[in-house]
């Protein structure tokens, strides 16, 4: 299954000095209706050694985390720890085997106090069975103390910054006493000073021979931080080795699969008259002044840290949320946007970057969906006439190339990149004039991806305006006109096309000046 | 604090989240409520008449604790009430027939109160059934028993052993058993909330259901302790209802899972589960309590009891909206030293 | 690649005929559900199928299966509204007080309506402008509007309704056919068709079943929502209004407990509690399952506090034996 390989196998080549796995991997599958999200994939974490994880978004890191704290069951392969084959029934179960996850949203709870959070569903008992409070106390005040981190136990959770929620998730993940250590993309919101507080609690966590398994994008820190790696692409691993041994372009090349050109069908635009204008908008907690001009046929990347506030201005946009401030214009008119209904009948549409919560409606069939946001248009006198529906839904899902099993399917049933095709089609019965796309292909498999980046590049070829929020630094490099980038809630840059890389866009998201200087 | 703290940390004592919390409000909106009939009947606000009001508020006090534990996982049991006339009904058939010896009479309440919530929560958690509809439903089924166990008679004062009608009543320290055992419960329910593996399971529950499954604690089990300590407190109830005023009959304590989800809300119990607090339904049980004994007093309606009672519910529904409202993730730093390194 | 066969490659609308959907339907059990109940009481009741009882039976349901019909748009867009016998209690005082004030029949059935319009109204306005829960306002509301009722009249009766104001209630249309019956069905057909055949019936479905993605498909949910607690106000009034007639009497206590019935009939017809699906016929067939069933009781001399008790068996029931049995067919199938 992993013949596939295209660099040495850790257990290929064994250096004498590694010491012996604690946890290992082999042919690891997991099935959804309609997604083949592992496809037999291998891992190996060795005590005292950080393992970074590296993939696309989609490409199966979450669902392994999940498979790893007991949350889904593989449907076949092997799971290991210190040798043994385990099999997790449930998240107690993988506590039991002492791993320990700390989540991209960090799991916890705002009502209960610092001490509870590290110690819920394993605290210290007294003999007669109940709970051993000052005992708790004791320890996570131990525990906090030698994570160097000024956080006190009896604290409610709420009243904490991100970075020190995380501080309280690793406690939590010590208090276990765990031996391997799954950190989910945890540096995705927290800024430099915390990062570096983070690399030496990992540190400290390597010196006590823990396993940990490091998720992140941010090729910077996992040089500094991670020992080995292992590169996830579609479901499978596609490489894995020792991080000092491999270049930086290598790991984008395995990432990727193939280079950016060819993944991204972007033609070249010819860029008509501005059609939204936006100027000044404020928001009293999430953004603040920003102002950028969208034309005819541009696509403008928006691109940011996880937590800048670029889905919070897409929503203000689209009318779900109210600026205090700024005006927006659409095609030189000036709108009020009050909510998606008016966005709507401005023409401006939104597909969100969380498709199931709200792009689609799961349980309603994929015709009633495409429809929902045209009904006028498929009705007479509010009566839906059902003849004129399903030939709009079918053209639809023939022209956005969708795999149903018929157009009365229920939505939740389709998979993740047929899901978004529904989305995208509902939004295009509407006509639109600026389509605004929120991580468009955020957990969609490849062929899909293709498609919905193919009919991006349609949708400008066609005049549209696209406004595109991406993590995907490759996606932004390879479709953007322009390039947007959000720090903190506010304007960090915008720069053009033309020379623009990687190297930039991160410079500017993350705050460090010394490399934003080839641009405006 | 002994141990040395970091520079920059927050104290314990955090004088300005006291003022503003809930619970000290809402002990603030009772003085003024006392205050403002003191003004005009200096007679109420005597000690042995803020004793009777908290007397009369007993039962009240003991079920919202119950209901309280519900309210924190994202439930609702509707079936209180129901659940004291069902209870009320058995204790006070077992003791007008003689079956069983007192002491055992009035341990069958809170036993079989424990069966009844217990079945509600094997519905919530084993079938995974909404919890208003299974309260709902079982809202009627309780009562309807209470009607097939008497056939549909009153069961009166005579027809009692004395000692059982006495226990309530009886006083100890000058106060009465009702009191002490409300007394008893409230500390008992602070103990639960406060410091059992269950009872912190009910905010993490409530709180963050995905993340308390995460953390291995299984949801639909800390949703049936829930009710179950519900169901043991409303039977208990079961039996003070029926020895206090000397009466058992089907429509006893009927509407009163109202006055107990109220007494709840007033109290600050978030019905989205995960914020709550024992100080909180007791205030908010008082508060209640005050102003249905004052009404006679100050010459208001008996007639009034219902629609004063409704408006306080959305008055403190609409105030806990707004406050919950209010909490959420601020992204925009203040631009400082960081922004311009 | 994929491009060339899409051309080639037809959706089907749908995989099962109209006749293959109608068989695994929840309203076909409810179906042969009544019809059952209807065999059983014709059997054990030789008064059972005399066409007039029959007619009479169907006041007793009737008032609550309008109701029912409204409450299942509001369930169905994943609200509740619990203060509709509140609501009845109010526009039944109301319509006392103005009879008692000397107002006709017109006059009186335009304060029920309104007064039952104007409770909906306020349950909406706390909904979707304060944003309350709507089991918690509605809660409120319920001990709110029977509360004014109890102030107004304490424990008095009002009963000086004009003489032809008793049509309403026990009136009939055309030979065994009532007022109140013929009523509900056509009300029953309208509210069949605003659900399955309009624009705003798939946004209730919609916005039940992910209220979220409805409202950023640029439905205006408020508003939605609003209109829907109005229309059960409103429905509530038309229940007040016939129920007053049936009775020719206002007591503060009149309709206690309806809420638990209708919410039963809305549960039992397939409307899922949580919001986004259900059907018509199927809250109709419901509500003829419940009628029959507490006609067929009642003939048989069982007092109503036992129907009650297989009332709400029934809603715990038809929830519940589904998921048993799916658990125990599960079982079986793995050896």
């Amino acid at each position: 299954m992993s013949g596939a390989l295209q660099i040495n196998h850790p257990s290929d080549a064994e250096p004498a000095a590694l010491p012996p796995p604690r946890l290992e991997l082999r042919g690891i599958v997991k099935h959804f209706p309609g997604v083949r999200a592992l496809d037999g994939v291998d891992l190996v974490l060795r005590p005292g050694r950080v393992t970074a994880l590296i993939g696309e978004n989609g490409a199966g890191k979450s669902t392994l985390v999940k498979i790893l704290t007991g949350i889904h069951r593989p449907d076949a392969g092997e799971i290991r720890v210190g040798g043994r084959p385990v099999s997790f029934a449930s998240p107690q179960d993988a506590q039991d085997a002492r791993i320990t996850a700390i989540h991209q949203e960090t799991a916890l709870f705002d009502e209960l106090t610092v001490a509870e959070n590290i110690y819920l569903g394993h605290a210290p008992k007294t003999r007669l069975g109940f709970v051993d409070w000052s005992a708790m106390r004791a320890r996570a005040t131990a525990l906090l103390y030698g994570l160097d981190a000024p956080i006190r136990p009896w604290t409610r959770l709420r009243d904490l910054s991100i970075a020190q929620r995380h501080l309280v998730a690793i406690a939590r993940a010590l208090s276990i006493d765990s031996e391997i250590v799954i950190m989910d993309e945890p540096t995705a919101a927290l800024s430099h000073k915390e990062v570096d507080d983070l690399a030496r609690v990992i540190e400290r966590l390597k010196g006590q021979g823990k396993a940990i398994l490091f998720i992140s994008h941010k090729f910077e820190e996992l040089y500094r931080i991670a020992d080995d790696y292992t590169v996830f692409r579609d479901g499978r691993s596609v490489g894995a080795g020792r991080m000092d041994e491999a270049t930086h372009d290598e790991l984008v090349r395995l990432m990727v699969g193939r280079s950016v050109d060819q993944v991204f069908p972007k033609v070249p635009a010819t860029l008509g008259e501005p059609v939204l204008e936006v100027s000044g908008l404020c928001h009293p907690t999430e953004f603040d002044a920003i102002s950028f001009t969208l034309r005819r046929g541009e696509i403008l990347g928006l691109y940011g840290l996880v937590g800048a506030g670029r889905s919070e201005l897409c929503q203000a946009l689209f009318g779900a949320t109210t600026p205090s401030a700024g005006t927006i214009a659409v095609e030189g008119r000036r709108v009020a946007i009050r909510s998606p209904a008016d966005a709507v009948r401005a023409g401006i549409v939104y597909v969100p970057e969380e498709r199931g919560r709200h792009g689609a409606v799961l349980a309603m069939p994929v015709f009633e969906n495409v429809t929902l946001a045209c009904l006028g248009a498929v009705s007479r006198h509010g009566f839906i006439r059902s003849a004129e529906e399903f030939r709009l839904a079918r053209h639809y899902a023939e022209r956005l190339d969708l795999r149903a099993a018929s157009l009365a399917q229920p939505v939740g049933t389709l998979s993740g990149g047929n899901q978004q095709k529904v989305v995208i089609g509902k939004w295009l019965a509407a006509g639109p004039k600026v389509v605004i796309l929120d991580e468009p292909t955020k957990g969609i498999d490849i062929g899909s991806k293709a498609a919905v980046h193919a009919f991006m590049s349609e949708l400008a070829g066609q005049g549209l305006a696209v406004l595109m929020v991406s993590s995907e630094l490759p996606e932004i490099l390879g479709m953007a006109d322009r390039v947007m980038v959000m720090r903190e809630g506010r304007m960090a840059g915008l720069f053009e096309r033309a020379g623009l890389t990687a190297e930039t866009l991160v410079a500017a998201a993350t705050g460090n000046i010394q490399a934003r200087s080839d641009q405006p | 604090m002994s141990a040395p703290v970091p520079p920059g940390l927050a104290d314990d004592l955090d004088l300005r989240g006291l003022v503003l919390r809930r619970e000290t409000l809402l002990a603030a909106a009772l003085v003024l409520l006392l205050a403002a009939i003191a003004l005009r009947f200096p007679a109420f606000v005597t000690a042995s008449s803020l004793g009777a009001v908290f007397n009369d508020s007993a039962i009240l006090i003991i079920m919202a604790q119950g209901q309280a534990a519900v309210l924190l996982t994202r439930s609702v049991d509707l079936s209180v009430a129901a659940n004291v006339a069902l209870t009320g009904m058995a204790v006070a058939l077992i003791d007008a027939h003689h079956v069983l010896p007192l002491g055992l009479t009035i341990l069958a309440a809170p036993v079989l109160g424990l069966l009844l919530g217990a079945f509600n929560g094997l519905l919530v958690w084993r079938l995974g059934m909404p919890p208003i509809v299974v309260t709902l439903g079982t809202l009627t089924i309780y009562r309807g028993f209470a009607f097939v166990l008497s056939g549909g008679a009153w069961i009166n004062s005579f027809q009692f052993s004395p000692a059982f009608l006495a226990l309530p009543r009886a006083e100890w320290l000058g106060v009465p058993v009702l009191s002490w055992i409300a007394i008893a419960v409230v500390a008992a329910a602070s103990l639960v909330l406060g410091r059992t593996a269950a009872g912190r399971g009910w905010f993490a529950v409530g709180g963050n259901p995905t993340a308390a499954a995460y953390a291995g604690i299984d949801p639909g089990r800390s949703r049936f302790l829930a009710f179950c300590f519900s169901g043991l407190l409303s039977g208990l109830c079961g039996y003070l209802w029926v020895a206090r005023y000397a009466v058992a009959y089907v429509d006893l304590a009927s509407g009163f899972e109202l006055d107990v989800i109220a007494a709840c809300v007033i109290g600050g119990v978030s019905i989205s589960g995960g914020i709550g607090s024992v100080p909180g339904a007791v205030l908010g049980s008082l508060f209640l309590g005050t102003i249905k004994n004052a009404l006679p007093v100050v010459n208001v309606s008996p007639f009034a009891q219902m629609a004063i009672s409704g408006t306080i519910i959305i008055a403190a529904v609409a105030l806990n909206t707004r406050a919950e409202r209010r909490r959420g993730r601020i992204i925009l730093r203040p631009v400082g030293p960081q922004a311009a390194e | 690649m994929a491009l060339q066969q899409t051309t080639a490659r037809v959706i089907p609308d749908r995989l099962l005929g109209p006749i293959g959907r109608s068989a695994i339907r929840w309203e076909t059990l409810l179906l042969a559900l009544s019809a059952a109940i209807f065999f059983a009481n014709a059997l054990a009741s030789p008064y059972f199928l005399d066409i007039w009882n029959l007619s009479d039976a169907t006041f007793n349901f009737t008032e609550k299966a309008i109701i029912a019909l409204a409450l299942a748009f509001v369930v169905m867009a994943g609200e509740i509204d619990l203060s509709v016998s509140g609501t009845i209690a109010l526009a039944s005082t109301a319509m006392g007080e103005a009879a008692s004030a000397g107002f006709g029949t017109p006059a009186l059935v335009a304060v029920g309506l309104g007064v039952g319009a104007a409770c909906g109204l306020v349950n909406g306005v706390l909904i979707t402008r304060l944003g309350l829960p709507s089991i918690m306002a509605t809660i409120g509301t319920m001990s709110l509007y029977r509360g004014l009722s109890y102030l107004a009249l304490g424990d008095g009766v009002l009963k000086d309704y004009p003489a032809s104001f008793g049509w309403f209630g026990q009136g009939y249309v055309w030979q065994a056919l009532s007022f109140e019956f013929a009523c509900f069905l056509v009300l029953a057909a309208l509210a069949g068709l605003v659900l399955h055949r309009t624009v705003f019936g798939r946004a209730v479905r919609a916005i039940g079943n992910n209220a979220f993605a409805a409202r950023f498909s640029g439905l205006a949910v408020d508003r939605i929502r609003l209109i829907l607690f109005l229309l059960t106000g409103l429905a509530a009034g038309l229940a007040t209004v016939m129920l007053t007639s049936r009775l020719g009497s206002t007591r503060p206590s009149i309709a206690l407990g309806w809420e638990l019935d209708v919410v039963t009939i809305v549960v039992l017809g397939g409307v899922s509690i949580q919001g986004g699906s259900g059907t018509i016929p199927g809250v109709v067939l419901a509500a003829f399952v419940l009628g029959l069933v507490t006609y067929g009781l009642g003939l048989l001399n069982v007092p109503g506090i036992i129907m009650s008790i297989v009332i709400g068996a029934m809603l715990i029931g038809t929830i519940a034996l589904p998921i048993l049995a799916g658990r125990i067919l599960a079982a079986r199938r793995r050896p």
